[in-house]
């Protein structure tokens, strides 16, 4: 299936970002009941589900240019946005490696890879990129391998060493934050970056995430799905851009509330990498407006019940306490109550 | 191929590199490259004997990251429990295996400032790979190979420094003295060993009296050393089964070999993903994975290593 891209839209400014009927229907929905629950979601990372987004590892869609536009805005006012420590090395060509394996079996009229030898030969089409390299040697290559191949792939990403029985963030490039990664440090422990979470924390889950982590396989990679609601379709809402963005925040009312809240669901895969014994952590953000999502009509009831039902710790960890009244009062006029069935799928095929 | 649990492989080439060891390259029998090799890394093989089928793990003694073949070594064991004697008697050119991808339960630290590896004998296997990926990267590390006299040149194809590799053996002058080694380490080394079980526990006492950090310590310990024992019988509750344990069966191999999957990942005893609930009979661990007071509660057991004290285990399975 050919993917129209959209190179003209914008994250930032007048923040021209929209789905595509397209695009609303393969929205990686996460909440698969009526109420809120909270779960330990994590599943193996294979091919095919209840969204198209799952259809391949590594996912692609309309937003493609125009995404990886905005990170490349983002790095060149803070590169230091894109972390790696030294002993990272190995694991930077682990990743180029699975990366672009992954983007050219699955996309082969947008990406190629050739290799003759070490001599590799890398094309990405839509950005208009042909780049030979010498796999293993960092000066063929503009930047270093991790920084080059995130920049051409949508989502966040980091990498975990695994030393001392524990995970550390030891390289990354964050140019779209959810809250995870706002304290985004290289270096820091499994624990430290997942430590504010409420609710969960008190259950041991990291605890046991972390163990099942430190077993994860090669060639099984492991996937869940995270969310929250940020106001416009934002990527970079860094401490540091604040000044920026903080205030949208107060300006949501009940007529424009549709069209500024965004769900975002960021879908997180795990996967072992060979060389390094490292873990490669893509966290893809897809975002939509509740504007875009009530045209599911499953998905405008199911939100509203879904966010009536959230304890408020969580709001409060999300940070949607401000707008959640607001929020719930739009939905409100999309739940019939009527029933819902279970699962995440859209359950219709056209808009 | 980017994802997946099984590879099917094709014995490629067989050579004796001397009297008892023998090297096997695979290739893939399926489409493409395999996936890339790890430094530390194992295959587990599985191996169709005459009455039962045999899984044993090996290290890929490959260069880290080979995608055209894997290589192992096997050392031909008189009290073979079937793997070694299978691979040295059997196996031929052009044969089919299935095997698991990679797996690695015993990689390299990479933010050591110094790498010491003590392997006895076939110990070394694991190494060959951490020596083929920190060859000319600079990387600071000692391989010492405690082995048979006769040994000593076994390994030298597979070892591109020769002045960091130290052969030692049961003679005089040429014993390795463990606490000197680890005495004359740089801070924030790391140390690595793999060998036979009296080789290993020297290895930890010696570094625990020389006030080594735990997490500065890493063993593998041979999985298939670990041989049987006394036959027992096992109820698995969930499955409504009662099966025997053979004495040169793992309870794990029973198990299996009635149909129950357990996830299983090293069949060593290391990693822990066979914990199984035990709900009546007592264990008799031999596993590295469960603490001591997990032990003394008897409630878990490690199927791939650990056998029954009592005749009978009742297992939630
Ligand atoms: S399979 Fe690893 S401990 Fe049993």
């Amino acid at each position: 299936m050919t993917i129209l891209f959209k190179p003209d839209e914008t994250y930032r400014g007048d923040y021209t970002y929209r789905n595509s009927d397209a695009a609303i229907l393969r929205f990686p929905f996460p909440f698969p009941e009526d109420s809120y629950m909270y779960s330990v979601n994590i599943e193996p990372h294979v091919r095919g589900g209840f969204t198209p987004v799952y259809n391949n590892p590594i996912d692609v869609d309309e937003h493609y240019i125009a995404e990886c536009r905005d990170r490349a805005i983002t790095l060149e006012r803070d590169p230091g946005r894109y972390a790696a420590l030294p002993h990272m090395m190995t694991a930077q060509w682990d990743s180029i490696e699975l990366l672009m394996e992954c983007l050219s079996s699955d996309y082969p009229e947008l990406f190629s890879l050739h290799k003759d030898g070490d001599r590799w030969t890398w094309i990405n089409r839509p950005l208009g990129i042909e780049q030979s390299f010498t796999f293993g040697k960092e000066d063929t290559l503009p930047c270093e391998p991790f920084e080059y191949i995130t920049r051409q792939i949508q989502g966040d990403f980091a990498i975990l060493d695994q030393r001392n029985g524990s995970l550390y963030l030891d390289a990354g490039m964050v140019t779209a934050q959810a809250d995870w990664s706002l304290q985004f440090d290289v270096g820091m422990d499994f624990m430290e970056w997942h430590g504010p979470v409420p609710l969960a924390h008190q259950a041991g889950v990291f605890e046991r995430a972390l163990k099942y982590l430190l077993m994860l396989r090669q060639g099984q990679p492991m996937r869940r799905l995270n969310w929250t609601m940020t106001v416009n379709p934002r990527l970079d809402t860094s401490p540091e851009t604040y000044p920026e963005w903080g205030p949208d925040r107060t300006t949501l009312t009940l007529d424009n509330i549709g069209r500024k809240l965004h769900l975002r669901v960021e879908l997180q895969t795990l996967w072992r990498l060979p060389r390094s014994n490292a873990i490669l952590f893509p966290l893809r953000g897809y975002l939509a407006s509740l504007d875009e999502l009530v045209r599911v009509p499953k998905w405008g009831r199911r939100l509203h019940r879904v966010l009536s039902t959230l304890p408020r710790e969580l709001a409060e960890y999300k940070g949607l306490v401000r707008f959640l009244p607001t929020a719930l009062e739009y939905l409100s006029t999309y739940d019939d109550g009527a029933p819902t069935t279970s699962g995440c799928a859209a359950e219709i095929s056209s808009l | 191929m980017i994802t997946g649990d099984q590879l099917q492989l094709r014995v490629a080439a067989i050579r004796d590199i001397s009297p008892t060891l023998r090297l096997v390259r695979f290739e893939n029998a399926g489409d493409g490259p395999l996936p890339p090799s790890a430094t530390g890394a194992h295959l587990q093989v599985v191996l169709q004997g005459a009455q039962k089928e045999i899984r044993n793990a090996y290290s890929l003694i490959s260069k880290p990251g080979s995608r055209d073949a894997y290589e192992i070594i096997v050392r031909r064991v008189p009290e073979s429990r079937g793997g070694s004697a299978y691979i040295h008697e059997q196996l031929k050119t052009g044969d089919l295996l299935t095997t698991s991808w990679p797996g690695n339960l015993f990689a390299p630290q990479r933010s050591a400032r110094k790498h010491i590896m003590v392997a006895g004998g076939i110990g070394i296997t694991p190494f060959l790979s951490y020596v083929a990926d920190f060859a000319g990267k600079g990387i600071d590390y000692e391989l010492h190979l405690c082995c048979r006299e006769e040994e000593k040149d076994s390994f030298a194809p597979w070892l591109p420094e020769p002045d960091k590799v130290f052969v030692h053996w049961d003679a005089d002058g040429h014993r390795l003295d463990i606490p000197a080694l680890l005495l004359r380490q740089p801070a924030n080394s790391h140390l690595y060993v793999c060998g036979p079980d009296f080789l290993t526990n020297d290895v930890l006492e010696a570094a625990e009296t020389g006030g080594w950090p735990d997490n500065h310590v890493h063993c593998e310990r041979f999985g298939n050393a670990l041989s049987g024992g006394e036959a027992f019988r096992a109820v698995l509750q969930r499955s409504g089964k009662e099966i025997e344990v053979g004495e040169h069966e793992s309870l794990l191999e029973a198990i299996e070999r009635e149909g129950v999957e357990v996830p299983c990942l090293c069949r060593g005893g290391a990693c822990g993903v066979c914990l199984t609930s035990v709900l009546d009979g007592e264990p008799e661990h031999r596993d590295h994975y469960l603490g001591k007071a997990e032990r003394a509660g008897g409630k878990h057991i490690m199927p791939c290593v650990s056998r029954a004290k009592s005749g009978l285990l009742v297992l939630d399975l």
